[in-house]
Parts: structure tokens; sequence; C-alpha cells
């Protein structure tokens, strides 16, 4: 950890003050780009070095998808490309031409809720709210995975479909951070949706 | 409304709304994503353009030089400021460091330039090429060494007396105690690492700002961000209705609105900017490291006799203590007493609140050592605890508690718990490979008298609107203050409008040390009185007698809608709660016990947590659904403490090493088992009208060490140096047969 740690500031430190002077400096060439969100098709000209994330919330004004560390360590940003989840913010927005994105606003509305968000509601499976629309279309990922028998890391038989189990459940969600805390309530949430106890 | 006396009966006592779980009125738009937090407030501002934040690379010296004509070259770039173009800055009132370094730097991440341009991977860019040469200086990076030569702090010292509590003869005492512990405890630093960056969009008119921002303290936000610009307050607003967390990193002005202003203002538009995740850390404040040493001495039956704990903490020049002893100071009986702390200068990033500040790292060390006596005494620690309780101030015996249900906390919990399952002697549960343990701890949290405005509207159709500029960062406001004016206006949640977080709105307590809740809904309190008494006015009732009942205002036999008082316009009421002395006479406190079953896989030292309760006294609960959560979130932070969080000091160049949320391990799902909160019935006619007291800190109080006890008891290792990580106790665990 601390070799790691002095690497980092040496790279740091002479990276600020020496070496990235020389890098050219006009723009990528914009390029086209043609997917669904929410069921509408949406043709853009981005930046290449735009991701899904900022293409979503800065170009189409989603904002219901969040932008926790755009690092991939978070999860806030989780959608569903073609069915399944993915961080929104380690895909280039360029990579998705003819996906299909689904966000938390397509997933259902105040008026409206999806099972998943009406669950999160009733068991209080959020506090600040900023995690929430990720662990929502997470969650719903994770349903879809299991049914699918995507196997995880805490099956003891990985060859046998997994069952919905507190412990599968609880795995599957680890790569969405609440800081809040209400894990335990998201796990009652989720439950409850897949018909299960948490 | 001035409260100076204990309250008697009110119309919250009816508790039709109040102190009943509702779901949080603002849960459809979080779970749609529709809720609009700092950055995204498109709708309000079309056009603004994109800040960058370049953080220093050195944790202290000088800029000898910055050369921005690459970056100000860069495709897109509108405008960059830095200390250079800045013009003159103040400093917060509640900043320790200033915002904007250069050409001095204080500290690793301090921002030196915020780069302006069109879209956000221009900026980024353009940043990239900004050549900076520093001048690294010589900086005070090691908290152990620089302890070494620290001075005392706190206490009384304002006062000008020694910086040291006393009560009875502590050396002495401890001296002839027949049973006796003295030990050293340490805690590190940690990082709030709430979920939504520290993000602003800022938008002159003229010489007016309106800043979108995620804070806690709308008004000492406001306050200082005029302050720094140097401008009147009246000519700024903030604005924040949901904040993605905050754990008291956003109490303070921080970096982002400084940038986000003064960015806008160079690029002659609105400018939108998050603090990029890596910054963090560093950039911002942090709760500081502390180093304990705790000596507690009793007589053979378990009477404590004496109890001394000092603290040593660091922060930058001006900054203050983390108050780890204060907990101490209260907590158990004791006839000699002794508390003080130390504080060293250091270079590393400011520190400053974070949830629980001083009691959580205070109780992490303290109910340790509880642990660790009540061993040496062959008691059982809950038993000893309750031994040793006070229903007075220790300190000061003639005051006495308002509340104090610590003994049932315990006593509850350890049924409901099943602590008599507990052994003893550690090391002995097995299960499978897993070493199993108990562990308990006290959780103890005072109360905050804050005082707390707001304005009500009672409009057409009978829609009550309030309007303050309380902040919910999480904590369940909008929906505990809609639930008081529902119980105060006799409307249903529904006919409840709550508008929040704008310092166009009434000051209030505003979201920190879990004086929020009970404070906030007790300034909406007093403006529904006020309303109450303008709606009876209006309707030509007497209002010592007025009733507010399933949307009827009843008076004698008359009766009337409460709508039809709006008929003839609005009604506004406005007012805020104040205090007099009352908890100068008593000591307001909030009291639980927390209770965790662990498991430490015997072959790797692999801790999990498997089954975790709360038992809380504090006051009237005004929802049991949000505080629950409230409980459960500290009770998942607490873990964190005792286990993984960790900001690692790279004590050579200054800096913490871990800033992201990778490096930084807070709980995730797999962390976490389901959670037991139980609140006890109380209400508390000494705190406020609402008889209630805060819950989200208390939460956190005392878990650390919950844990830290259950992992002693599976293993019979005792790790007093936090987090309780399995490379500090693998080599030590039970021999394997």
């Amino acid at each position: 950890m601390l070799a790691g740690g002095a690497a980092t500031a040496v790279v740091a430190t002479s990276h600020a003050s020496a070496r990235t002077g020389d890098r050219p400096a006009a723009d990528p060439a914009p390029v086209k780009v043609s997917f669904k969100v929410n069921g509408e098709r949406h043709d853009l000209t981005l930046d290449t070095r735009t991701t899904l994330l900022d293409a979503l919330r800065e170009h189409l004004h989603l904002t219901g998808t969040k932008k926790g560390c755009d690092h991939g360590q978070c999860g806030a940003c989780t959608v569903l490309v073609d069915g399944v989840r993915i961080n929104s913010c380690l895909s280039l927005a360029v990579m998705h031409e003819g996906d299909d994105v689904t966000t938390i606003e397509g997933l259902g509305t105040p008026e409206k809720l999806h099972p998943l968000q009406a669950a999160f509601v009733k068991h209080d499976g959020y506090q600040c709210g900023y995690c929430t629309p990720g662990q929502i279309c997470s969650a719903v990922g994770v349903l879809d995975e299991i049914k699918r028998g995507v196997p995880s890391h805490v099956q003891a038989d990985i060859a046998v479909s997994p069952a919905f189990s507190n412990l599968e459940l609880r795995e599957r969600m680890s790569g969405n951070i609440c800081r809040c805390g209400a894990y335990s309530n998201i796990a009652e949430a989720i439950a409850e949706v897949a018909g299960e106890k948490a | 409304m001035k409260f100076e006396t204990p309250e008697g009966a009110n119309p919250i006592d009816r508790m039709n709304v109040v102190g009943r779980a509702h779901v949080r009125i603002d849960g459809p738009l979080k779970t749609t994503g529709t809720a609009p937090y700092a950055y995204e407030h498109h709708r309000e501002i079309a056009n603004a353009a994109y800040g960058y934040v370049v953080g220093a690379a050195i944790g202290k010296g000088r800029i000898s030089a910055i050369d921005l004509t690459k970056a100000k070259a860069a495709p897109g770039v509108v405008a960059i400021v830095t200390a250079d173009t800045a013009g003159k800055l103040g400093k917060g009132n509640f900043n320790t460091v200033k915002l904007l370094g250069g050409p001095d730097i204080d500290h690793y991440h301090q921002a030196i330039a915020i780069v302006v341009a069109e879209t956000f991977e221009q900026a980024r860019a353009a940043a990239a090429l900004i050549r900076v040469d520093y001048a690294r200086a010589e900086g005070r990076f090691d908290l152990d060494e620089a302890l070494k030569t620290a001075a005392l702090t706190g206490g009384d010292s304002d006062d000008g007396k020694p910086a040291v509590d006393r009560v009875g003869q502590f050396d002495q005492a401890f001296a002839a105690a027949p049973v006796k512990l003295d030990a050293h405890y340490s805690t590190p630093d940690q990082s709030h690492a709430m979920m939504e960056p520290f993000a602003s969009i800022a938008s002159w008119r003229g010489d007016e700002l309106t800043v979108w921002t995620s804070n806690q303290m709308i008004d000492w936000g406001r306050g200082d961000l005029a302050k720094t610009l140097g401008m009147p307050k009246n000519k700024v607003r903030l604005v924040s209705p949901y904040i993605g967390g905050g754990f008291g990193g956003k109490l303070f002005l921080r970096s982002d609105a400084v940038l986000a202003a003064l960015g806008a203002r160079a690029a002659g538009r609105p400018v939108k900017l998050a603090l990029q995740r890596p910054l963090i850390a560093n950039n911002t404040t942090h709760r500081p490291a502390t180093r304990q040493h705790i000596r507690i001495g009793a007589t053979k039956d378990g009477i404590i006799t004496a109890i001394a704990h000092d603290s040593g903490s660091g922060d930058q020049p001006g900054g203050g203590p983390e108050t780890a002893v204060n907990q101490t100071k209260k907590l158990y009986a004791g006839a000699n007493r002794m508390t003080s702390m130390h504080l060293a200068e250091i270079d590393l990033p400011e520190g400053n609140a974070m949830r629980a500040p001083g009691e959580a790292p205070g109780l992490m060390a303290l109910e340790i050592a509880m642990d660790e006596m009540a061993e040496k005494l062959g008691m059982d620690p809950i038993a000893f605890r309750i031994k040793n309780d006070t229903q007075v101030d220790p300190e000061k015996p003639g005051r006495k508690y308002s509340e104090r249900q610590l003994v049932r906390c315990l006593e509850d919990g350890a049924k409901r718990f099943g602590w008599s399952q507990r052994n003893a002697k550690p090391a002995q549960v097995r299960g499978g490979r897993w070493l199993i343990g108990m562990g308990v701890a006290t959780a103890f949290r005072d109360h905050m008298n804050m005082t707390s405005a707001a304005r009500v509207r009672l409009g057409k159709g009978g829609i009550v609107t309030v309007e303050t500029d309380m902040t919910d960062i999480g904590t369940g406001s909008y929906t505990i203050i809609a639930q008081t004016a529902a119980e105060m206006m006799g409307v249903p949640v529904n006919a409840v409008v709550v508008k929040l977080g704008d310092s166009d709105f009434p000051v209030s307590a505003g979201s920190g040390g879990q004086f929020g809740a009970a404070n906030a809904t007790a300034g909406v309190y007093a403006a529904c009185v006020k309303l109450r008494e303008a709606v009876a006015q209006r309707l030509g009732f007497n209002s010592a007698d007025t009733m507010f009942e399933g949307g009827k205002v009843r008076s004698g036999n008359r009766s009337a809608d409460l709508a039809q008082a709006a008929d003839a316009g609005e009604l506004v009421a406005e007012d805020k709660i104040e205090y007099g002395k009352l908890d100068k006479t008593y000591q307001l406190s909030t009291f639980g016990a927390h209770f965790v079953e662990v498991g430490v896989d015997a072959y790797t030292g692999v801790i999990r947590v498997r089954r975790m309760l709360a038992v809380c006294a504090a006051g009237r609960i005004l929802n049991p659904q949000t505080a629950r959560s409230q409980v459960i979130g500290a009770m998942t932070m607490g873990v964190g403490g005792a286990l993984m969080e960790e900001l690692t000091v790279d004590t050579r160049f200054g800096f913490f090493v871990n800033h992201d949320l990778v490096g930084y391990e807070v709980p995730v799902h797999a962390d976490i088992p389901h959670q037991e909160v139980v609140f006890l019935d109380e209400a508390d006619d000494k705190a406020n009208p609402m008889k209630a007291k805060g819950i989200g800190e208390l939460g956190l109080c005392g878990v650390g060490a919950a844990v830290a006890n259950a992992v002693y008891n599976a293993t019979g290792v005792r790790i007093r140096d936090y987090p309780i990580t399995l490379d500090k106790h693998l080599e030590h665990l039970p021999a394997l047969v």
C-alpha cells in the first residue's frame, strides 16, 4: 500500500510539473451515434470522449443516472444496455450504436412506479437518494441474471443454476455502494419483488 | 416562540401523524431519478459552461510558476481562474484553510485552478495542459511524531484555566484502585465518502449570485461564500433542495461553490462543476485520526473510582481537535475523573466534523476499555455498565439528565439479542470454520438546541405549504416536517407541501450534529402555532380552545373547514423556536445499546458481521421508519469504521493515498446483515415542544466498539488499533488443530 502511494505521489508531481505540455491541443473529430433510450431513438453527434453517462446526463438531460465517482467504483451510474446492467461511466457513448438503453426514468415515473421503485419507497431502501437509481437498475439486472443462471462468487457450485437468496443478492448488489447504509432495507425491497424473504 | 419551561400537553401529543411510520414524501422523486441534485438544475440554467478543478500535487510548499498558455489555447476553453486572477478572497468563518491555494500550498489537492470550457471533456483535457512548477517544503505529516510535542487544548482553556478537566483526585484514586486498566487506542483518518460529489452551479445576474449546491447548512454556506467573495450576504442565494449525502462533509462552504462562482464571473456565464472523486478525500475535510489513552480504576465489585481519557489529534494551523474525550466526561459514574486533549499542528488536509465528531472515535476507544475492564473484574460487560450508570452529570452532580434510559436499552437489548448465550470466555464458540463472538457497547450522544425558523402558508383548498432553509440530506426532513405541519393543522400529509434548502426561506437549524430533525420541526411547530392563531382570528373563533382535526377547525360548538380560512386570501405565518436555559439546568442526551455478533474465519481471519441490534432512547421518534433508517445507516458506517475505513497517510509526501472509492473501502451489500432497531418510548418535555431529540449520530456511537468487542469475544485477540483488519489478528488467532 505504501509503496504504491509513493509511486502515485511521484507520478502526480512530475505529471503536473513537466510531462503533459506537449500533448496536441485539438479536439477529436465528433462522431455520430444513434441509440435508443427508454424506447426513444436519439441521433447524437458527440465528442468521442463522452461517456454514456455524460451523454445521458448532459446531452439528453436524463439526470436520473448519477455520477458518483466517474471511475466505475460506486455503481451510481448503473443503467441497462440491451437488458444487461453496466456502469455507464466506464463506457463511451459512441460504443453504443444501435443499442437499447434503459435508465431509471424508463422504468417508471413518480405517478406510475416500477415494482422495484415502489418497493424501495415502501421499505425505505434509500436515504439521500443519490445511489438509488443505480441500485434499482442494478436490482433489475440482478433478478434477470439469477433467472438466466449467471453464476456468482458465492455459489458453492457454479455449474448449478443460482437461486435467489439473501447471500446471492448481497453479493451481486455489492457493486452499488450506499453510503447512507440502507442495505438492510434495500435487501428487503428487492426480496419482496423477487417473492422471497430477505 | 421561546422554549423556557418543560412542555405541557400540546397538539403534537395526539400523534395522529407525528410518531407514526410514513414513507418518504420525496420517495417517488428519488426512486425515479427525478429529484434534482446540485449538478442537475438544467431546467433553471440552460447554458452552463463546465468547470474542472486542478488540485495541488504537493502536500506543502509553493507554486513557483504556473503556465496556462497551452490550456488557454485548448479547444473550448472559456476561462481559467487561479489565485493570480481570482482577485482578493476572504476565508469563511467555518473554514480553517483557504479554498483556493496559490502561491502558498497548504495541503495536497488544495484547489489551485478552475478551467472553464464549453464541454466537460474539453475542460478536463485543458486542465491536464496546465503546467505547474512547485517548490516543495518540509511538511508535518506524521501525527505520532507531531503529537510528541503537541500542546494541550480544549477543556476550559478558553477561560485561561488549564486545558484539563478534573473532578476529584484522579491520580491518587487510580493508584489506590485494586483493579486497573491502562491502555492505548488509535483511530485512523476517515472520509465521509458521500455518494454525491461536492457540486455547484453558479450564476451571476449583475452583482447577485445564485448557487445551486449540495450543502447541509444553507445559512452558514451563504455567509461564508459572501465573506470569501467579499460581497454582501444578501446578494448571495444558495439553493440545495436535494443533497446526496453529507455526513458532516457538506456542513461548510467548500471549493466547488467558490470556484464555480469565480469561474462563472470570469466566463460571463453560468458554470457547473463537481469535484472529481479522486480530489475529494484530500481537497475537502475528513475525520481526524486519534491516539487515545484511557485509564480506569475500580473496586473489586466493579464500582469505577477513577477514570481518565486523553486524546491526541492533529489539524492544520488554526484548526481544532477531534473531541474524543467528551463522552467520557458524562457517560459513567466515578468520583475521580480527568480528561484532556492534545492538538498537533500538521499539514495534512483540514480535519473537521464527520458524523458524531468526537463521539464516534471516542466511544470506539472507551467502549473497548469498558469491555476490557469488565473482563478484568470478571463481570459481564452489561452488568459492569449498569453498575456505573448515573442519572446526573458526573462533572456537575446537581444537573440531572432530562431522560436517561441507558439501563433499559442494555437490558432490553440483551434479552432480544440472546446475550445470555454469549460465552464470557473468548474464543470458545465455533460453528464450522467460524469463530463466533458477541459484543456490546453503549451509545451516547448529546442533544443540542438550535434556533430554527419556518414560514407556513395556508392556501387555496386548505393546502399547507412550509418554507424553511432546512435541508434533507437523506435524514427524512421533508417527511417529518410534513408530518409536523399535518399534525398541527389537522390535515393529511398529502395536503402539505414542503419546500426546503433555499436561502430565500427562513433560517433553520440545518442538518448537522443530530440537531436537525428536532429543532427544525420545533421551528415548524412554532410557525404553525402562529398560523393556527391567524386561522382562528380569520374565522372569528376563540383561538384558546380551537381544535384542528380532520381538515376542520372547531371552537366550542362552531366548526368550519380549514380551507375556508384561506378563502379571503392566503394566510402566512412565520416564527422560530428559540431556547432558554433548560439545557443548562438539565443534561439533554440520547442513549442506546449496540449488540453485534460476528464470525471470524478460523483459517483466514476474515471477519463477517452476522447480526446487529440497536436499542435507542432518544425522545419522541417523529417517524419510526425514517429514524430507523438513520440508525441502520449509522450502524453500517460503524461497521466500516470498525473493520475497513482508513485514509492511509503517506507521511513522506503528505497526502491520503487511497483517495477514491476503491482505495477507501466502505461497507457494501455483502458486508451488512439484516439489522434490527428498537426505539424505547420516550417524550422529552425538557427538549422542545416536539419532545424529540436527535437520532442520526447516536446510531453511530459505540457501534465500532461493539464490533471490536464481538471480534475479541470470537478470537481472544484484542485489537486496539482501528480498523480491525485481518492482518492485525491473523497470526494471533487460536491454533488450528
